[in-house]
């Protein structure tokens, strides 16, 4: 299958994409991993005029701690993610979401910043972002701003991105001591779309629970930041029954429909098992 | 659009509409027919091709794309001393039946070998579950990929690049 015709042009700098972006605008796509934007394309749902590959830029490789968060290019591969002992140590929904993003060659080229631009309301990133209170830099010409990933993503297939803006980088809080992170992911086989998937960000504070994170994938319209259920768990003692609460709410915030994958009563249940499983491996990890 | 490409260790150049597809290109442009299309949808792995070194899906990366870059194709992984180990050992294991996906299993083994020269076979099964045999033949696959390394671990200089 070939895509619709299209120019192409090739960014070496960020400078030379923004300005490639003021000339183009809506007739042009960014081109970064390409593991979503291409089939869009050969399946003629997307047919932009004009790519911008923007792989050729250096400097939007970088995974580092900088004033209190982890800074992640946008050009960061899922692999590079899945292999960082940054995030293994430091950040555990990211780490545990990594290697379960689509299937292992596609994560060589796959982006994160791709992923999040993307807003597959089955993409995992989203979720794990949402857990974890990240926010995106959005660069233009004139300037950036820095946009809360529950704001950045809008809808299906749809983010507050401009059509002069870049995704430069997503910064992600350094979790509290006391931390611990998951992502649980049901799928059919490896590279499948997640029938259902939850993230979670958990942190311990004089035995009771702290920051929670909970956000829910491929069961609503984006990735859903389950809200009401991260907010029952704070200050209350983080036990089983508190889990089980919070999986309630998180099936409550869920809003899935019945496909190929799963009835929506099976997905709201899973939704809701995988949350307290979740919650519970998280707080394990805290007591180290 | 005019680019350039070092293919199996050979540079080449072509001149491709920029949305030609990689696995296109590759067979269309150099006549390397070992590279399969199977979905043309991300899905099956049979397209796999080394981009400097690691595995990426020909059919969803644009031919421009590759420019000034390494590609490894399956014709690339017999050396001038015979086949690569992993080839040998696909033959030795009967690590095929139709051969469709078998140029995508067999550049994903010899990438894991190159970073993971003694895997288990979880390890083996995670670095293929990008790949599908419609045969179903992974009992063989997984161990043609074993007796590759054991055989590349004993007679360390019989390596071919890959």
């Amino acid at each position: 299958m070939l895509p619709s015709r299209f120019d192409y042009h090739r960014a070496s700098s960020v400078d030379e994409a923004l300005s490639l972006l003021d000339s183009y605008g809506d007739d042009a796509k960014v081109l970064a991993g390409g593991q979503s934007l291409i089939p869009l394309m050969k399946l003629r749902f997307a047919s932009p005029a004009r790519l911008i590959d923007i792989n050729p830029i250096s400097g939007l490789n970088g995974i580092e701690e900088r004033d209190g968060s982890l800074v992640i290019g946008a050009l960061v591969r899922h692999n590079e993610l899945a292999s960082s002992e940054t995030i293994s140590n430091g950040y555990p929904t990211l780490a545990a979401a990594a290697p379960q993003i689509a299937d292992p060659i596609v994560r060589n080229l796959g982006t994160i910043g791709g992923s999040l631009a993307h807003a597959d309301p089955a993409g995992d990133l989203g979720s794990v972002m949402l857990s974890m209170g990240a926010s995106v830099v959005l660069r233009s010409s004139s300037g950036e701003r820095v946009v809360p990933i529950g704001e950045f993503l809008v809808d299906t297939f749809t983010t507050s991105i401009t059509p002069n803006e870049l995704l430069t980088e997503i910064r992600v809080p350094t979790p509290p001591p006391r931390s611990g992170g998951s992502y649980l992911k049901l799928e059919r086989k490896v590279g499948d779309f997640a029938t259902v998937a939850v993230a979670v960000a958990l942190s311990l504070e004089d035995g009771a629970v702290g920051s929670a994170g909970i956000a829910l994938t491929g069961v609503g319209l984006k990735n859903i930041e389950a809200a009401d259920a991260a907010a029952s768990l704070r200050g209350t003692a983080p036990t089983d029954e508190a889990f089980a609460e919070a999986g309630r709410l998180a099936a409550a915030a869920s809003n899935p429909v019945t496909d190929v994958r799963g009835t929506d009563t099976y997905k709201r249940h899973m939704v809701e098992v995988y949350t307290r499983r979740g919650l519970a491996g998280a707080a394990a990890m805290t007591a180290g | 659009m005019e680019i350039s490409v070092t293919v199996n260790g050979a540079a080449r150049t072509a001149n491709v509409e920029p949305r030609m597809l990689l696995a296109h290109m590759i067979r269309e442009e150099f006549g390397l027919t070992g590279t399969h299309i199977g979905c043309d949808t991300t899905s099956c792995g049979a397209c796999t091709v080394l981009l400097d070194g690691s595995p990426v899906k020909s059919c969803t990366m644009f031919g421009v794309q590759a420019d000034g870059r390494e590609v490894t194709t399956v014709e690339g992984l017999a050396g001038a001393d015979g086949l690569h180990p992993v080839q040998a050992a696909f033959q030795e294991e009967h690590g095929l039946q139709c051969g469709y996906c078998t140029p995508g299993m067999m550049l994903v083994g010899a990438a894991l070998l190159e970073r993971n020269p003694d895997p288990t076979d979880d390890d083996i099964r995670w670095a293929i579950s990008g790949n599908i045999c419609r045969c179903t033949g992974y009992m063989n696959i997984v161990k043609a990929i074993q007796t590759a390394a054991k055989a590349k671990a004993s007679v360390p200089t019989a390596t071919a690049t890959a």
